[in-house]
């Protein structure tokens, strides 16, 4: 096994003012599983972009050996003609297109311009059997999953005759057994000669199937670990990343828990559009005061719908049930009052719901609370400065100035200019979706800080979260929701892997008894 | 020199429209020989051109929200049209019909805004049915025919010139004194946000270049006025801009509903879920494009000194062009009242100089589209390079 198909050789890269990668080397053997990690900004996707033709040769400096040959691509369509196909973070589907129309997109079957439907709805059976999606070609993307879109990428891959197949957080968005569907898929690849280059937050995967895994550090290379040799612990991972041992990955805590604050009663929500479709299903839950409460749950199982209703109405229809604060019934009817009432919801998907991208730090930060920089309607610039910055150094947001624009800022320092708009509009119940999803180990370790320290200020905070180490390490209290309802809630001495997947079968299997 | 370079490359873009507009009027000052400038001909300016800066004010704030008017020009000629009908058929008080024509521009606003908003039209399809809509209307009010002419007190609107009661022969005092404390004012502004700044211990840009801008906005606000004082002194109409610019500048950088405005065309969802009314926002920014759209039509209404129905034809076009000339962008969230006001006076030098040379009207539009095409082209391209 010492055939190598790819080789990068010091490769440099720079941008105006900053040097993104620097002197960096990887080398991938024929059908190995080679991960990538490091901290957000550390150089990963740059370099998957100087790889893949993006960056196109001449604006980096550096060698790049592809099946032993140097190589100088111009674009994408130039890397993949030779085999480089990369599957990017957000997904490049066409969501109200088939699958089949996706799968040829730029690569139609077709003879003189005219397609070739039958040619292609045969050639897409076949790749979503190679991939084990039982979808029919014609159904459209926005129709199915977010995990079966991710298949269907990478058929549309394979369609390409791709040898090396790069993964950038291929799992951030999906859930346990879609994730363990798609790495199996990268196992079987790997047996079929095809090799893959998987970029991904997620240690636990990362040690599972990699062969060899390279760590960048602010656009270096720190080094190679061959796990064929050595067993690779997570930790070991993460100290080549963060450049130090990480003893803790959730900061320790003082529990402080006070009376209850925050009750939520007989709560249902129905679907925005079909009426009849029941997604929040008689939910009660109460928060005390210093309490981080976590809801764990497979994805679609209506923890999202749930938060979300009780922020304002902002999801769903025929919303009933009482939320009170104090012992005393708040109005939540609109997103504006729940925050006057003193409730904050920090999104899941920060880029869509959480930040006004071409706007800078400052005026993000202040968006839900403008009324504290303003006297009356017009607001006190300097004011609104001063208290943008003191967030900016309370939660240690890494940017040039606070009036640099968010959408060119990492994931992590995003996701705490969301965090610094809610605890700049002073809620007294916080609640967190996904509140980590997609950043890495150390932005981690902060968010979950100032969890805490929000905590110890006697606030309360709900915590959403999909990945159950996450949720066991911060929080005092677990309900566990499946399909709409709460099937259980666990103290945090109760609270294990086991037993929150216990609470969530149990009820599928009373369901299939009831059938 | 560093700094200056620095200060000079971050605001390039701000101002390359401004220095755009510089060279237009020189370009043309030379190329008729000097009639550009001449007093007579800048008051016709200003006349002929008030109603796209106007439109432009109205169009900024729909256009920064994320959508657009197409509507405008068949509501200033339907509300137009509405105070010919009043004031010279039904002989009402021109204050009172002043006062109907804008209440009717707010309710085409409310109804427009209404299907946006809260039922979720797209604009584009809302305002294309009102452009035809309020066409057809003016078309049934008229009759075909034209209205006019209107008394004098309805005419000043457009084409009257403020009092002189200190009125010496020739130079307009009046006129210069309010240029002056305009000019001395806009000075104490910026003297006042430098001090605030320094008070709370942000950077500010150096002395002599604090006072350079100064001396060329006193010296640019000084010669207009000089120019203007010497022909009639100053149009009513350039009083109505003034107002309305400082107003609308003052709302979109200064308050809370302005800040909204552009947080709501930058990321409608993210608005949204900070508690921000984006249906009420949108429902405004329409109903002040009504308004600002009445203003528009009773001001062409008085120049032309009747209505007719082709009044107002294609002023929306002229609108969204300063618009995006101006640096705004088709997507929403981006965009400012300066940039609105120098895209409409390009427009507007477009359109007086190219007909002093007497360049007929098919070479006017070909001209100024390829302008737009060129400032939009040069906005883009500037913005790419800044992002690599």
């Amino acid at each position: 096994m010492s055939d190598i198909i790819l080789e990068m050789r010091n490769i440099t890269k720079t941008f105006p003012g900053v040097k993104a990668l620097d002197n960096v080397n990887l080398s991938v053997q024929r059908g190995e599983i080679h991960a990538l990690v490091g901290e957000n900004g550390a150089g990963k996707s740059t370099l998957m972009k100087v790889l893949s033709g993006v960056y196109p040769a001449g604006t980096y400096t550096g060698q790049i050996f592809y099946e032993g040959q140097e190589r100088h691509f111009k674009d994408i369509s130039h890397s993949e003609k030779v085999g480089i196909v990369i599957i990017h973070q957000e997904l490049a589907l066409i969501p109200m297109l088939s699958i089949k129309e996706n799968i040829f997109l730029g690569n139609e079957r077709a003879r003189r311009g005219v397609i070739d439907w039958n040619e292609a709805t045969r050639r897409t059976q076949e790749l979503l059997a190679k991939v084990g999606l039982h979808e029919s070609p014609n159904a459209l993307i926005t129709d199915i999953g977010v995990g079966k879109q991710q298949l269907v990428e990478i058929a549309k891959a394979l369609a390409k005759e791709v040898r090396l197949l790069i993964l950038d957080e291929p799992t951030a968005s999906l859930n346990e057994s879609d994730s363990d569907a798609l790495l199996q898929l990268l196992l079987q690849f790997k047996a079929q000669g095809i090799s893959s280059i998987l970029i991904s937050h997620k240690l636990g995967e990362v040690s599972r199937v990699a062969d060899a895994i390279t760590i960048l550090r602010d656009g270096a290379t720190i080094e190679t670990l061959d796990c064929r040799r050595d067993v690779i612990t997570e930790d070991r991972i993460i100290r080549g990343m963060v450049g130090r041992d990480m003893t803790h990955r959730f900061p320790p805590r003082d529990h402080n828990i006070g009376e209850t604050i925050f009750a939520v009663k007989d709560w249902t929500v129905h679907h925005p559009a079909h009426a009849g479709r029941i997604v929040v299903d008689n939910v009660n839950l109460h928060v005390r005061r210093g309490e981080v409460v976590g809801i764990a749950g497979l994805m679609g199982s209506g923890r999202t719908e749930l938060a979300m209703s009780i922020f304002g109405h902002s999801y769903g229809r025929n919303i009933s049930g009482t939320v009170s604060k104090h012992g005393q019934a708040i109005d939540v009817s609109s997103i504006d009052r729940a925050i006057a009432n003193g409730i904050a919801y920090g999104t899941e998907d920060r880029k869509t719901y959480g930040l006004v991208l071409i706007q800078d730090i400052k005026n993000n930060v202040t968006l839900a609370n403008l009324g504290a920089v303003a006297n009356g309607f017009v607001i006190n610039e300097p004011k609104e400065m001063v208290e943008a910055q003191a967030y900016q150094q309370r939660l240690s947001i890494k940017c040039s100035s606070i009036l640099q624009k968010t959408v060119n800022l990492s994931g992590g320092n995003q996701q705490k200019v969301v965090l610094s708009k809610w605890l700049f509009a002073e809620p007294e119940i916080l609640i967190l979706d996904e509140p980590t999803r997609g950043i890495d180990v150390g932005a981690k370790y902060e968010i979950y800080t100032l969890i805490n320290r929000m905590a110890d200020d006697g606030k309360g905070v709900i915590v959403i979260s999909s990945e159950l180490p996450e949720i066991l390490g911060i929080c005092d209290r677990v309900y566990v929701m499946n399909k709409g309802k709460f099937v259980g809630e666990l103290t945090r001495e109760e609270a294990t892997q086991e037993a929150i997947m216990k609470c969530i079968m149990s009820q599928e299997v009373v369901e299939a008894w009831k059938l | 020199m560093e700094t200056l370079k620095r200060i000079f490359s971050e605001n390039i873009r701000q101002y390359s429209m401004l220095i755009a507009l510089i060279a237009i009027m020189i370009f043309f000052q030379v190329i008729t020989d000097g009639a550009l400038m001449k007093p007579l001909n800048l008051t016709n300016l200003v006349l002929q051109n008030s109603y796209v800066v106007i439109l432009a004010l109205g169009m900024l704030l729909v256009i920064v929200a994320g959508n657009i008017d197409l509507s405008v020009g068949s509501v200033a000629a339907l509300t137009g049209a509405v105070a010919a009908v009043l004031i010279v058929n039904y002989d009402v008080n021109f204050a009172v019909a002043m006062a109907i024509c804008l209440a009717i521009g707010a309710a085409i606003g409310t109804m427009q805004g209404y299907f946006v908003a809260y039922i979720k039209i797209p604009a584009f399809i809302v305002t294309l049915a009102g452009m035809l809509i309020f066409r057809g209307l003016t078309l049934v009010l008229l009759e075909g025919q034209s209205i006019g002419p209107f008394p004098p007190e309805f005419q000043a609107l457009s084409s009257g010139f403020i009092p002189d009661p200190l009125g010496a022969n020739g130079l307009r005092v009046t006129t210069l004194i309010i240029g002056a404390l305009i000019s001395v004012f806009l000075v104490f502004l910026d003297f006042r946000g430098r001090q605030n700044q320094k008070k709370y211990g942000f950077a500010v840009s150096p002395f002599y270049l604090f006072l350079l801008k100064n001396l060329l906005v006193v010296g640019a606000i000084m010669g207009l006025t000089y120019l203007l004082a010497s022909y009639n002194g100053l149009p009513n109409v350039l009083i109505v801009l003034g107002v309305l610019i400082a107003l609308y500048s003052f709302v979109t950088n200064r308050t809370v509903l302005g800040r909204r405005i552009y947080a709501l065309g930058g990321n409608q969802k993210a608005a949204k879920l900070s508690g921000v009314n984006t249906e009420r926002l949108t429902l405004y920014t329409f109903i002040n494009m009504g308004i600002l759209a009445a203003i528009a039509g009773m001001i062409i209404t008085a120049r032309l000194n009747s209505a007719t129905a082709k009044a107002g034809t294609g002023f929306e076009l002229d609108a969204i062009a300063a618009t995006f000339i101006g640096g705004a962008s088709a997507t929403g969230g981006i965009g400012t009242v300066f940039g609105a006001v120098i895209g409409a006076f390009i427009m507007g030098t477009l359109n007086n100089g190219m007909s002093i040379l007497g360049v007929g009207i098919d070479w006017q539009q070909a001209i100024k589209g390829t302008v737009l095409l060129i400032a939009v082209f040069f906005d883009v391209y500037n913005k790419n390079k800044g992002q690599a």
